[in-house]
């Protein structure tokens, strides 16, 4: 039941820069701990994190278990047209969550 | 009969070997740090291979002074018009001390329109991060900030 | 006869240092701070933000769980409480509360599993799981800024005052009471943190340390644990009472669940 938290501006000027936010619910399991046994806690993070506007790439990242439990993840677009922004998180042991923000460009 | 006290034996190197490394830690805990300074020029070279790069134009903002290591927020941002003709194509963050040295690749293009991200991260110690942007022209430059991490004040058992 | 007097007078002195109220040591009200205020900047605008504050993404989570039909009975919280933005406001400022059928007070996590069991026929939640966690942060966050106004129910008293003696008493190997350092030493560092007055005004809250949500009682159990004494169990009557009593030290304080804390 993984949740993401999106924040995207629901209008904006043709032209304009936004910014977008994004949170996803991810444990990033470093893969460097170790239990009360001694065994390794296998790592399990999320790997690639996509966003698409109107099916254009316009951001990727490469994340490594560096990056912190429920990433955080934020960056700027050029708002050009009306229509859709889609966001895809992949990752360790098929972990893939996708979610969507629509906004309308004047 | 001459295999008994041969497996007993391994098993019990295996096992003194196993606790000399993971015996006196009763909690989670991380892996003591294997990263190095060579192990982050290494890192480095995979993305810039032999390319130069000059320190300027991207900056690296992080609290100097860290709560907890678990988790830093961190921005990335480059000087830069961000036009067809002259944009930062990815940013990529790097440590010194982590277990590994890479933090994240971020991919960005004109579209972007300011070469800006943010990000929190771990730390795993008081040490030096790395930015390198890699500009439309294939040209590298880099940010570097040092960070000291305190821990956190009680133990925190896993109870 | 001298012998007597001296026992006598060395008793009452005794009784004196005892029964003294240490109210020298409590934190007037208008020095009162949340943890909040002791935090790095970068810290509190993780909590600022609603889309950076991972502690919202539990309270989503509950809000599903609000509306999702559970137990032999087929009911989900939203059949009886309606919308929560009407139904729980205020209501987390108010907890721990006294429970009449039990007749003692319960915090908002047993509220929960009491209902649940009661008016769902559910099975109740385990402490500290992700369910119990995210409702509990779904119904906390209706209070969002409201003042903290828990101990008016008169029927909490004798629990609120065994919840003050459990602050008081010194206890563990370090030999410490919650008030030595959350009394007498806030503003003060321990090992490089800030020690703050331990005011309960977010929980659940995201503490950076835990990398996940996490209840009072999980934190008092650290502290617990971290004066290296043994930790009550959860859902123990200490624990709610020390609740109770943290709760009303912070009576009329803002709660800003769910906080962030490093």
């Amino acid at each position: 039941m993984a949740s993401a938290l999106i924040n995207v501006p629901n209008k904006a000027r043709r032209g304009e820069i936004i910014e977008i936010k994004t949170l996803m619910s991810h444990i990033m399991e470093t893969g460097y701990r170790h239990t009360a046994t001694g065994e390794v806690v296998p790592r399990d993070i999320i790997t690639s994190f996509v966003c698409r506007y109107n099916g254009v790439e316009i951001f990727r990242a490469d994340l490594f278990p560096a990056i912190a439990a429920n990433p955080f993840i934020t960056f700027f677009t050029v708002a050009t047209e009306s229509g859709k922004f889609d966001f895809e998180w992949t990752g360790d042991k098929g972990f893939t969550e996708t979610a969507s923000a629509s906004i309308l460009v004047e | 009969m001459h295999e008994q006290p041969n497996s007993t034996r391994r098993q019990f190197l295996g096992l003194a070997g196993g606790a000399t490394v993971f015996g006196a830690i009763p909690i989670v805990t991380l892996r003591p740090a294997e990263a190095t300074p060579a192990t982050l020029a290494a890192a480095i070279r995979n993305v810039v291979g032999e390319a130069e790069v000059r320190t300027g134009k991207v900056k690296l903002e992080i609290p100097p002074l860290v709560e907890n290591g678990n988790t830093v927020s961190m921005t990335v941002s480059v000087a830069n018009p961000m036009t067809s003709d002259d944009h930062v194509k990815s940013i990529h963050v790097f440590n010194e001390k982590n277990p590994q040295p890479n933090i994240g690749n971020f991919y960005l293009g004109p579209h972007a329109g300011r070469a800006q991200i943010s990000t929190r991260i771990r730390l795993a110690d008081s040490q030096k991060i790395v930015a390198i942007a890699r500009l439309s022209d294939d040209s590298f430059w880099s940010a570097s900030v040092d960070v000291v991490v305190t821990l956190a004040a009680c133990t925190e058992e896993l109870i | 006869m001298r012998s007597t007097r001296t026992i006598a007078v060395a008793v009452l002195i005794a009784a004196e240092i005892a029964a003294s109220p240490l109210s020298a040591t409590e934190i007037l009200q208008a020095q009162r701070r949340s943890g909040y205020s002791f935090m790095a900047p970068d810290t509190q605008a993780i909590q600022n933000d609603d889309t950076a504050n991972p502690g919202m993404l539990s309270v989503l989570d509950g809000e599903v769980l609000w509306k999702s039909k559970t137990g032999a009975a087929g009911k989900a919280c939203a059949d009886c409480h309606d919308d929560a933005r009407t139904s729980m406001k205020g209501v987390a400022a108010r907890y721990p509360a006294f429970d009449k059928a039990l007749g003692r007070p319960v915090n908002l996590e047993q509220r929960i599993n009491l209902c649940r069991v009661q008016n769902q026929q559910a099975t109740p939640l385990a402490y500290e799981s992700r369910d119990l966690l995210a409702l509990t942060a779904f119904v906390a966050q209706q209070s969002h800024n409201a003042a903290i106004s828990t101990d008016v129910d008169p029927q909490l008293e004798p629990f609120l005052a065994r919840g003050r003696d459990l602050f008081m008493q010194r206890q563990g190997q370090l030999n410490l009471g919650c008030t030595n350092c959350h009394d007498d030493s806030w503003d003060k560092r321990l090992a490089g943190s800030a020690i703050t007055q331990g005011h309960p005004t977010g929980y659940p809250l995201y503490r950076l340390e835990w990398q996940s949500l996490g209840s009072l009682q999980r934190r008092l159990r650290s502290c617990i644990s971290g004066v290296r004494a043994q930790a009550y169990d959860y859902g123990a009557p200490e624990l709610v009472e020390l609740e109770l009593y943290l709760m009303s030290r912070a009576r009329g304080m803002p709660m800003e669940t769910p906080a962030v804390r490093p």
